[in-house]
């Protein structure tokens, strides 16, 4: 029986706790009888027959009729998927969505169904590569449809291809793939890594343009949405169902799949990352010790290498298919049980290690506008009811932060580095004066098409998600970066850990209350 | 008279080269410059007068000299030796608050005028440069017939003189030389772009020169996007206040011109870019840089003096880019035909601008190797332009 998550209070005892700092982690210890840590729950059992439990889903559907009396000789069937942002880090082949896809494409083929799309629902993500998208559907998908090209990504620029389904009430424009839009069931493929994840966000997002997409992500939806992982606080939410109800009412029939994984997320030469420090044996401590050494040695390039090709052993805990909400309701409760930790108030300060992946940066380089995005954007929001931080709090993160991009995945982000946050770093600000010029600028949306980089607008969008912590916090602090950089995000650099303390006592005093929030493994604090 | 001269020594010159790398004071000290007494230099005739300089400003071509960085090219376009300093604010024997116009135009040699009203740096023929009654000269600076503004006493001709206001002060009257460049390039901008509405302009380096062009630019095109590459803040600062659109780090300079035009990248080139680039630093990085940046047919206005470089010209010969140097000023012809000496127009835009903001230390003689330090440092001291200050030497 997996433990549930626990809030550690530190006294004298505790030991040092684990802090990620990109592709590198330290030990740090926290002030005694003032400090907590929130540790996730264990990871769940994964489900035994995965294919069996595939299969049983999709003839039991909920609230829906079972797929195989969904398919029809002479239908447009299109099976669209989430990509590569999801799991983290990712997972060891087969991948759930090859598992789902193989056994949908089995039904369809018992049906007599020939004319099947399959697509890869990347919105304004980068383009996958053909190792990418075999890692994540296998070979026997991908030989079989990619040739002929029947297996393709989303292109949110090619105007012939999209199709506007209607505006909501708000004046929402629901604009998606055509080709999912003119079929007689999409089939959608999700895995639902954290609670906003899945229901009407996995078409009315995945499949949906700038033009659709400018309505929810900007800074007036992220400031209002506490959290995104709370569905009725969630303006991001509230967003897409309102599309949602457009989607049912102009778009096409869809057959939801949502899917759970484990929160295992380390193989077993780094499991003592997801171990609570005090249980730590001495092979742990050894490991610790022998591998913060060697990271700390190897060249920045090696050291990515060895922690992009992670493959973790995180596993399907559950999957339901049907009705989109319906569906959407099971996997949310689902999503909670694994990842939900009950907190009892807020702190002063809170401080997060970044790790070395977040959804933008899986086989390339956590540059420093994805620092800011990932912890005051989903670390931040990682919340239920309240933050962990109280307002006015001081956010502590430590990761090197170095002014370094990886071209081809992030142009604009090179730019937006360089251009945008030189003049402002206020979310509101920034998006009034530059998000149109870098959403419509043609060579941005020419890299988007036809290489792996992301849309132009894409580091607007992260910068956005950290709005609220943006202005919820007294202050935010990276420890062990450099130092111009932090200043350029707007951040306060720190060398040490305690420098950060020091500093953070302009804000907090001299005795505030201190919580680490020791993810990964993802969780969600349910603060009351 | 009290000055600091440039003797003709190979010897020095090859040292000062050496040690310029490491540190330009001591360049100073062991090259060809001494602080001497010398004999004031003689009037030629009745056009010209004595100048008094109170403050005479280090430039970068001043600098080169000292270091032994100089082109061979001027070898036969000055005299040894010589006394620098062509930024120039001083006093006639009057008492008449004048600055110095420094090219040794056709009228200081009783040349006939290219045009009537010529300023000193127009003209099609560079003769008259090397021509008696004067020796061998461009500038007072580079003459020995006329010294310059790096001692207590220099000449000027006529044609070279321009009375400024009493209100204006020394401070800012001492940069109305620079100026002047900066409105000279800036139009030669502008000229190129003339029919385009709203031109893009890059401009490479953000020092005196490439701050007075940003100046000169916002002042005669108004709608323009003029983008700065700049390496230190307080060249940021001005560029900014002198109305820069955007200020960015040199190089981070190509991708804020390709934001800019919206264009694609291809290679190491934008297919398209700036409609003039300015490089305001010149050398082989900077021209290759600008070379990448300007769009086909656009044009690079070299203000930096660029010596000997190394550039592949394949982009240039492909893209049919016009490369024009931007030695000092004369007179401008608007895009309405109207014509205006350029110092005119630079005593103007001084005052506009407050051009004393870029004055940022001054030194007597005496310390001359401390303000070489300081001017070549300039940029990573927060400083943009030194100058010597003679308002307080004996022998004025």
């Amino acid at each position: 029986m997996p433990r549930p998550g626990f809030v550690l209070d530190v006294d004298r005892s505790t030991p040092p706790i684990l802090f990620w700092r990109g592709e590198n982690y330290s030990l740090e210890k926290l002030p005694a009888d003032r400090s907590r840590v929130i540790y996730a729950p264990e990871p769940e059992a994964a489900i035994e027959d995965i294919d069996s439990a595939i299969r049983h889903a999709l003839l039991n559907p909920i609230e829906m009729d079972p797929l195989p009396t969904l398919l029809f000789p002479g239908m447009k069937l299109t099976i669209a998927f989430d990509d590569i942002s999801l799991p983290l880090p990712k997972m060891t082949r087969p991948d759930i969505r090859q598992r789902v896809i193989e056994s949908v494409l089995d039904l369809a083929a018992e049906a007599g169904v020939d004319d099947v799309h399959i697509i890869a629902a990347l919105a304004l993500h980068r383009r996958m590569t053909e190792d990418e998208l075999r890692h994540m559907l296998g070979d026997r998908v991908y030989d079989a449809f990619a040739p002929r090209g029947m297996l393709y990504q989303h292109d949110a620029e090619d105007p012939d291809n999209m199709a506007l389904l209607g505006e909501t009430p708000q004046g929402e424009e629901v604009e998606i793939n055509k080709r999912a839009a003119e079929s007689d069931l999409l089939v959608y493929v999700n895995i639902n890594l954290v609670a906003m994840d899945g229901g009407w966000k996995s078409t009315a997002t995945g499949l949906s343009s700038y033009r659709s997409l400018r309505h929810h992500h900007n800074t007036h939806t992220m400031e209002n949405s506490r959290s995104f992982m709370d569905q009725h606080k969630s303006e991001l939410h509230k967003s897409n169902w309102r599309m949602g109800e457009i989607m049912k009412k102009h778009g096409p029939k869809i057959f939801q799949i949502e899917t759970t994984v484990n929160n295992d997320t380390f193989p077993s030469a780094f499991n003592f990352l997801g171990k609570r420090e005090w249980e730590w044996n001495a092979r742990d401590r050894a490991k610790f010790v022998a591998s913060s050494a060697a990271l700390s040695r190897t060249p920045a390039r090696m050291r990515r290498n060895i922690f992009q090709s992670i493959e973790a052993p995180h596993q399907m805990t559950s999957i339901q298919a049907g009705e989109v909400e319906a569906v959407h309701k099971v996997t949310t409760a689902n999503v909670y049980r694994q990842q939900l930790v009950e907190v009892q108030g807020q702190t002063d300060i809170l401080t997060m290690g970044i790790p070395f992946i977040c959804p933008y940066n899986v086989n390339s380089i956590m540059n420093p506008i994805l620092v800011m995005c990932t912890g005051l954007g989903y670390f931040f929001n990682l919340y239920r009811n309240k933050p962990l931080v109280r307002e006015g709090g001081v956010i502590i993160m430590t990761h090197p932060t170095t002014n370094e991009f990886h071209p081809v995945h992030h142009p604009s982000y090179i730019d937006f580095f360089e251009q945008v946050l030189t003049e402002t770093t206020v979310p509101s600000e920034l998006e009034a004066r530059f998000e149109k010029k870098f959403a419509e600028d043609e060579w941005y949306k020419h890299l988007y098409r036809t290489g792996n980089a992301y849309h132009g607008v894409h580091p607007f969008y992260m910068w956005y998600w950290g709005s609220h912590a943006l202005q919820h916090c007294g202050k935010v602090i990276i420890v062990g970066g450099d130092a111009p950089t932090i200043r350029r995000l707007g951040f306060t650099p720190a060398s040490t850990f305690n420098d950060a303390l020091e500093i953070a006592s302009d804000v907090v005093g001299r005795s505030p209350t201190i919580t680490h929030f020791h993810t990964p493994p993802i969780m969600i604090a349910d603060v009351k | 008279m009290k000055a600091l001269r440039v003797d003709r020594s190979t010897g020095r010159f090859m040292l000062a080269r050496l040690v310029s790398g490491i540190d330009t004071g001591t360049a100073a000290k062991i090259g060809p410059l001494t602080l001497a007494n010398c004999e004031p230099p003689t009037l030629v005739n009745n056009e010209w007068q004595r100048v008094h300089p109170l403050l005479t400003g280090i430039c970068g071509s001043d600098l080169a000299t000292v270091e032994g960085h100089a082109s061979t090219y001027f070898e036969h376009w000055v005299s040894f030796p010589f006394v620098p300093g062509h930024e120039i604010v001083g006093t006639l024997d009057s008492g008449e608050r004048v600055v110095i116009e420094p090219v040794l135009g056709h009228a200081a040699r009783g040349a006939e005028l290219p045009f009537p009203d010529a300023a000193p740096g127009d003209g099609d023929d560079y003769a008259h440069l090397a021509m008696p009654p004067l020796e061998p000269g461009i500038q007072i600076g580079f003459c020995n017939s006329t010294g310059g503004g790096w001692a207590t006493e220099l000449i000027a001709h006529a044609s070279q003189i321009h009375t400024i206001a009493s209100d204006m002060p020394d401070e800012r009257a001492v940069l109305v030389e620079p100026v002047a460049g900066g409105i000279h390039a800036a139009l030669l901008a502008i000229s190129h772009a003339a029919k385009t509405e709203a031109p893009i302009f890059a401009v490479l380096g953000a020092g005196t020169m490439g701050l007075c062009a940003i100046a000169a630019l916002r002042k005669y095109s108004p709608h323009a996007t003029i983008i700065v590459g700049a390496r230190y803040p307080a060249q940021t600062q001005l560029a900014k206040m002198f109305g820069a659109t955007s200020v960015v780090k040199p190089d981070e300079l190509m991708r804020a011109v390709r934001h800019a035009t919206g264009c694609h990248v291809v290679g190491d080139y934008l297919s398209s870019g700036a409609h003039v680039t300015i490089d305001a630093v010149g050398n082989s990085d900077s021209i290759a840089l600008s070379l990448r940046m300007t769009r086909p047919r656009g044009r690079i206005v070299l203000m930096g003096m660029p010596s000997e470089v190394t550039v592949d010209l394949t982009g240039l010969w492909h893209r049919e880019t016009q490369v024009m140097g931007a030695y000092t000023y004369g007179t401008e012809t608007f895009p309405n035909g109207a014509r205006k000496r350029t110092f005119l127009l630079a005593i103007e835009l001084a005052n506009e601008i407050h051009a004393e903001q870029m004055l940022s230390a001054t030194y007597p003689l005496s310390e001359y190797q401390q303000a070489l330090r300081h001017a070549s440092e300039a940029g990573a001291r927060g400083a943009i332009k030194v100058a010597f200050d003679m308002r307080q030497e004996k022998l004025r």
